[in-house]
């Protein structure tokens, strides 16, 4: 079923005012004083873009969508949901499932069961070792020549510590066009980490992750990434030191990129102080030298992308003494208003910049199609109506995943999210999701 | 006192009450009828998730003197790798009705999470938790400074001037944080002394002056060495290479011990590595206290649990 949309007088990232038609998928005009076509069939919808900020589909390198194996943490649906209230028409699904994604069949399955739920594409991150286990490479050309087409490689969750393998497989992903995003953990300096290593891990007696073991695995990889000429990845960087490798690596034209999420964009290690395992997270949350460097580094460009490193635990994970709770924290449903409140009310980022470090980027990076011009006459109609003037206090019921380890728990957070546009057709209209029966037409013109 | 889950933060009049109130308890302790029926029909349990005979049977005595029930709970095993039985645990003994926990756990901040979780009300003492702070154990060792410099003229006094050195692992070691900020509180003046590979980053920071050479700090004549236990797990990860060396470095030895004042006090928490950190005869002289540690630990425990649980439960702790 096709749908056609006409989105009335939002407003767009340079800040004009505009309306915009999507019939079949495609953006087709943008304008003022649009109208519906006549004779149009299928589901019309209109929406009042009045105040509303029109950007881009976010795209997300860096999403735990647990499936398959950890269903009771998250599925590929509950995932797809908490991306489309965030604003998000692709995820980069990772690979630290069970079984892992080590195979074309499991990623084909996860890409399948993506476009089956419909609220977001799902692309699948393939490992980059068999079972995750750092000892040889996975069947990286069978994933990459899948129907899943996986580009973006990452053992996410452990390092690719050994220098070697790391090395080989730069070089290997290069015949596919694909990238390492590389989990930068020196796995023996963090041994039994809890929190950054600094004067508040020693007081509160939490064994320490040190800014050095993350930093020392990235200047690593940017000098075998210039060695062999491969594309590098960094994910989540947490650290001042991170920020600077990277800056000097391309300044010496290395091809990295670098993610940030939006957590170690507003949050620093003083949570820890209560125990509160909400606040538990890899990389650990830093200080607040960091979060500034972070920010600036954003800004200047240095570090290209927001990915949210949305992470969901089952309560029973996180209800319980520091030591023994998982690591991680929900972050789809919260993205951009965190972004907002960490980056742009800050005046480190305007909205086109979001746009970029959001959405074509982390494309480009993915290799994702359809988002190279943003919202475009021509392009693919993924786009999301943000509404920046509201703020609410965050809590469970604006979660859509299966994860209620949101660390914003009753914060105030800036905007929201009215409107998601995925494929041509709605996955979330005043502010509210679609039910899966609602997509159910769309969700399976996807499928195969 | 609602709970006592660190020295951190704990002021010192506060620090100087709970003192005055172990002196009370310690006399009461050296009448030949030694119980009180103070917390009679008040029951205290003793949530142990590590072994510890020593400290738990100092809370038992401590609770018993006082006439509360005492159950005794040793969930160590079984706890640690699943999260969720801190809280089941909790939720069983709230049911039970317990009034006060005393908590011994792997994980640093187990106490602070048990207390501020709501899966149970009752008085929460930390009886030490990973390697974050044992509150009882520094207010026990304050109190025997005190009483060995002022004897029974000690009650309202702090530890004003006070020189204490602490040797040995630091950064593993609770016992050495809740002294640091208990003793501070207290007036005393510290300093850490131990390889830089046991002294935790940001040491900085902390309210002592710190060295790496006990040589040189007991050149200063300290009023009192506090020895810390080395594990023997730390030489296997490389925090210093072999006890020979240790011991060559930072050991209170015979030769060391003998350079001491004889007014110095010579403190260690135990359970005692002899000929390690501590040579024996430095651990059985006069001026060794660790046995009046531990009998000293019992009053003091006494006047938690009082605090804790007759009165008004309120304040911070």
């Amino acid at each position: 079923m096709s749908a056609t949309i006409l989105v009335k007088a939002a407003i767009l990232v340079d800040g004009t005012r505009a309306d915009i038609l999507v019939s079949e998928g495609v953006i087709v005009k943008i304008g003022s004083g649009l109208s519906m076509p006549a004779g149009t069939s299928g589901a019309v919808t209109v929406i009042d873009g009045n105040g509303l900020t029109a950007l881009p589909g976010l795209v997300d390198l860096h999403t735990h969508l647990r499936e398959p194996g950890s269903e009771q943490s998250e599925t590929i649906l509950s995932g797809s949901r908490a991306a489309a209230i965030g604003g998000f028409t692709a995820v980069h699904a990772m690979a630290n499932t069970s079984p892992v994604a080590d195979t074309a069949g499991v990623v084909e399955q996860v890409m399948s069961l993506g476009d089956a739920a419909g609220y977001t594409t799902v692309r699948p991150v393939g490992a980059v070792t068999a079972g995750l286990a750092g000892l040889r490479l996975a069947e990286i050309g069978a994933m990459a020549n899948s129907r899943a087409r996986v580009r973006v490689f990452s053992d996410d969750g452990k390092c690719v510590s050994d220098a070697l393998l790391m090395r080989r497989a730069l070089e290997y992903v290069k015949t596919f066009d694909g990238v390492i995003a590389q989990h930068a953990q020196e796995p023996r300096l963090t041994e039994g980490a809890q929190m950054n290593e600094g004067t508040l891990s020693g007081q509160l007696g939490l064994a320490g992750w040190p800014a050095v073991a993350e930093e020392s695995i990235i200047a690593r990889d940017v000098l075998l990434a210039q060695h062999v000429g491969a594309r590098l990845h960094v994910c989540h960087v947490s650290t001042a030191g991170s920020v600077d490798v990277i800056r000097w690596a391309k300044a010496r034209g290395i091809r990295v990129t670098a993610e940030v999420t939006p957590h170690h964009l507003l949050l620093t290690e003083d949570l820890a102080l209560n125990y509160d395992a909400r606040f538990k997270v890899n990389p650990p949350l830093r200080r607040s030298e960091d979060v500034r460097a972070l920010r600036n580094g954003l800004a200047d460009g240095t570090i290209d992308i927001i990915a949210t490193d949305h992470a969901p635990h089952p309560s029973e994970d996180k209800d319980c003494e520091w030591g023994a709770a998982a690591f991680g924290m929900v972050g789809l449903e919260t993205a951009l208003s965190v972004v907002h409140a960490a980056v742009v009310h800050t005046g480190h980022l305007s909205w086109t910049d979001v746009a970029r470090v959001m959405s074509r980027v982390p494309a480009e990076i993915g290799r994702v199609p359809g988002y190279e011009f943003g919202i475009e006459i021509g392009a693919p109609a993924n786009f999301t109506l943000y509404d920046s003037s509201v703020s609410r206090v965050f809590d469970t019921t604006m979660l859509h995943g299966k994860g209620q380890n949101s660390p914003y728990l009753a914060s105030a957070l800036p905007g929201q999210i009215i409107a998601t546009i995925h494929r041509g057709y709605p996955t979330v209209l005043d502010g509210k999701l679609l039910s899966p029966e609602e997509l159910a037409p769309y969700a399976g013109v996807n499928r195969g | 006192m609602r709970h006592l889950l660190t020295t951190k933060g704990l002021d010192r009049d506060t620090a100087i009450g709970i003192l005055d109130v172990a002196e009370e308890m310690a006399e009461a302790s050296a009448r030949t009828v030694k119980k009180l029926p103070t917390l009679r029909g008040k029951t205290v349990v003793n949530l142990f998730f590590e072994d510890s005979t020593r400290t738990r049977i100092s809370f038992e005595a401590a609770a018993k003197r006082l006439s509360a029930d005492v159950i005794n709970f040793a969930a160590k095993g079984s706890s640690v790798s699943k999260g969720e039985s801190l809280k089941d645990t909790a939720q069983t003994l709230a049911a039970i009705g317990a009034d006060a926990v005393v908590i011994r756990h792997p994980a640093s901040g187990a106490p602070t999470v048990l207390a501020r979780s709501g899966w149970i009300d009752a008085g929460i003492i930390n009886a030490g938790d990973g390697t974050h702070e044992h509150p009882t154990q520094a207010l026990l060792d304050a109190f025997t400074i005190r009483r060995r410099l002022h004897g029974d003229a000690s009650r309202g006094k702090g530890l004003d001037g006070v020189t204490v050195t602490i040797v040995g692992d630091i950064v593993h070691s609770r016992v050495a944080r809740s002294n640091v900020w208990l003793l501070t509180a207290l007036g005393a003046v510290i300093t850490l002394i131990a390889p830089a590979t046991l002294l935790p980053i940001g040491v900085g920071h902390w309210p002592v002056a710190v060295g790496h050479s006990l040589d040189r700090a007991l050149e200063t004549n300290p009023d009192v060495v506090m020895m810390l236990r080395i594990q023997s797990e730390r030489m296997q990860a490389s925090f210093f290479p072999n006890a020979r060396e240790y011991s060559r470095q930072w050991g209170l030895d015979d030769e060391r011990m003998a350079r001491l004042y004889p007014t110095t006090i010579v403190m260690h928490p135990g359970p005692i590595n002899r000929g390690l950190e501590i040579s024996s005869a430095a651990a059985d002289s006069a001026q060794s206290t660790v046995l009046e540690q531990v009998t000293n630990g019992v009053s003091v425990r006494m006047a938690v649990l009082y605090l804790l649980l007759s009165g008004e439960r309120e304040g911070l702790a």
